[in-house]
């Protein structure tokens, strides 16, 4: 019996390895362990955003609720589309003037099953490609917190379609793309606390001033419809995030061990650090932890890949004392960003790029730099102009997209259709029968 | 023939029927609803901050008897339902016209 067994399993190991080995003197330089974990992060990134519209969904009205999930879901449809078809050129394709990529690439003419080298040797740039997707997808769904509840879907559609390209694709390209004027500078960002936050946040605040409040802003209590839901948005979020920072590394290896580290250990400060928080102003909150969690990843995304576990803890633990107390502030000021998406993102974000100038050594990452302190204050200042060219560029192109397209589409929806809820006012169905 | 219309604490709900029950009042009709009185409403957390809900939940049961047992529910309904504090809701009573049991098509008392 063990013999015939044996047997068996060695002729399918044979037929099996033959195929392998005839492709392996063609591709020799894919990494197959890089590149299994590059495409099962992509796919964990890729869960974040129906994910954010969990996150985003319990905290909306009831009448809300599928209008705001829908914001992420139609989002990864229309990214994914718009990034096989010129996206990934722009931000990724070859550099023109350290400003933007070219157009060479258009429906992906020639990023193929081959590695390219610039950007990720081990791994096939389809591979890279759409790893890379999946953060442009994200990145124009966190912005939908700040209009959630009153925007007109054919509007949104519009703004996000656009700000993908005027805004998402040239900041990828400063700072990621080869050539790209804000890497050449030296700037750090390892998984996007510039591209992805820093962008995101500043233009819902941008956005947020040119539709005004939802009826009854300040007047009326607007509540959270469903915390379980936005607690399991926050979970499949924080799960994500180990692809989104473990997987910047664009390799299996050490640095993706230490980035994974890193993130949780943000998460889990920032989560405590907002329960006590809470507490100390009145209960530990299940809101309140599951948007620490949150703000924590965000603040640690940009220095995921240069800094040690314990800059993790204070990454996290400050990100959540600043972005508690900016919503505090921002709750008391005349604009309606419903759900912070600047608090959270925006100034997560910031304090995230930033804290990478202070925290960053090389002992994490050779091919990083070192902090403030660690003898480099150098590095300090590129992160703040990084930040600061980020939040101006985002600002302005998003704030003159939304009043062009408030002009001619008009971005919100009538008074009654707002009354009646999006659910039924944009989709003609109900969240809950 | 009465209707009593109680409005009561949701948590209270079970311990009233019970006490219903011991006096023989097996029927009633029961909804989850939100109100408002000297309790007023309740302030919550937000991610950061508070918001305050002006209507709390509340439990409204109809209880339909005959004329003669109105003041046994009444006081079957407040040893239940009392905890002598703002919130405990209250008691209407209506007068009823006609009662239809739809299965045997008994009228009035009979069909209590």
């Amino acid at each position: 019996m063990i013999s015939r067994n044996s047997m068996y399993w060695s002729v399918i190991m044979l037929l099996l390895l033959l195929p392998a080995t005839a492709l392996a003197a063609e591709e020799s330089r894919v990494d197959s362990g890089d590149t299994a974990w590059i495409l099962i992060s992509s796919a964990l990134v890729m869960i974040m955003t129906p994910a954010l519209g969990l996150f985003y969904g319990g905290m909306v009205r009831k009448k809300n609720a599928l209008s705001t999930i829908m914001f992420s879901f139609a989002i990864l449809a229309l990214i994914s589309v718009q990034w096989v078809l010129y996206g990934y050129s722009l931000a990724f394709g070859p550099d023109i003037g350290g400003v933007i990529g070219n157009l060479n690439w258009l429906g992906l003419n020639g990023v193929g099953q081959e590695p390219n080298a610039g950007y990720a040797a081990t791994i096939p740039a389809l591979a890279y490609m759409i790893f890379q997707a999946m953060f442009a997808i994200i990145t124009v769904a966190l912005i939908s917190g700040a209009f959630v509840e009153r925007i007109n879907f054919k509007a949104f559609m519009v703004f996000s379609l656009l700000w993908a390209t005027l805004v998402y694709d040239p900041i990828a390209h400063w700072v990621w793309g080869t050539g790209g004027w804000l890497r050449n500078l030296g700037a750090l960002d390892f998984a996007g606390g510039t591209v992805v936050h820093i962008s995101s946040g500043v233009s819902a605040l941008a956005i947020a001033f040119v539709i005004g409040k939802r009826r009854g802003f300040g007047k009326q209590a607007m509540e959270p419809h469903n915390i379980p839901m936005v607690v399991l948005g926050a979970a499949l979020l924080w799960f994500g995030w180990f692809g989104f920072n473990g997987g910047s590394a664009v390799a299996s290896n050490g640095l993706a061990a230490s980035a994974f580290v890193v993130t949780n250990t943000a998460a889990a400060a920032a989560a405590l650090m907002w329960t006590l928080l809470s507490w100390y102003h009145k209960r530990p909150s299940v809101l309140g932890a599951a948007t620490g969690g949150v703000v924590g990843l965000v603040a640690i995304t940009p220095a995921s890949g240069f800094v040690t576990p314990l800059a993790a803890i204070v990454i996290g633990a400050v990100a959540a004392v600043i972005s508690y107390y900016a919503m505090l502030f921002r709750s008391r000021q005349n604009v309606d960003d419903s759900l912070d998406v600047w608090a959270c993102h925006g100034l997560g974000g910031t304090w995230g790029a930033i804290a990478t100038g202070i925290f960053a050594t090389v002992a994490v990452n050779p091919a990083g730099a070192n902090g403030l302190l660690y003898g480099n204050p150098g590095q300090f200042v590129t992160q703040i102009i990084a930040v600061g060219v980020i939040w101006i560029y985002a600002f302005v192109v998003t704030f003159v997209l939304a009043k062009l397209i408030d002009a001619t589409i008009g971005l919100r929806v009538h008074d009654e259709e707002e009354a009646v809820g999006l659910d039924i006012s944009q989709h003609a169905e109900k969240a809950y029968a | 023939m009465k209707k009593i219309e109680a409005i009561i604490r949701p948590e209270d709900l079970d311990g009233v029927r019970v006490s219903l029950q011991e006096k023989g009042i097996v029927g009633m009709t029961v909804e989850e609803v939100q109100g408002r009185g000297r309790q007023k409403g309740v302030c919550l957390q937000w991610r950061a901050g508070e918001y305050c809900v002006e209507f709390l939940p509340k439990v409204r049961m109809d209880i339909i008897v005959d004329d003669k047992d109105v003041d046994i529910a009444i006081d079957a309904v407040i040893r239940a339902a009392r905890t002598g504090k703002n919130g405990d809701g209250k008691i209407f009573i209506y007068p009823v016209e006609d009662i239809v049991r739809i299965s045997t098509g008994e009228r009035g008392k009979e069909a209590i």
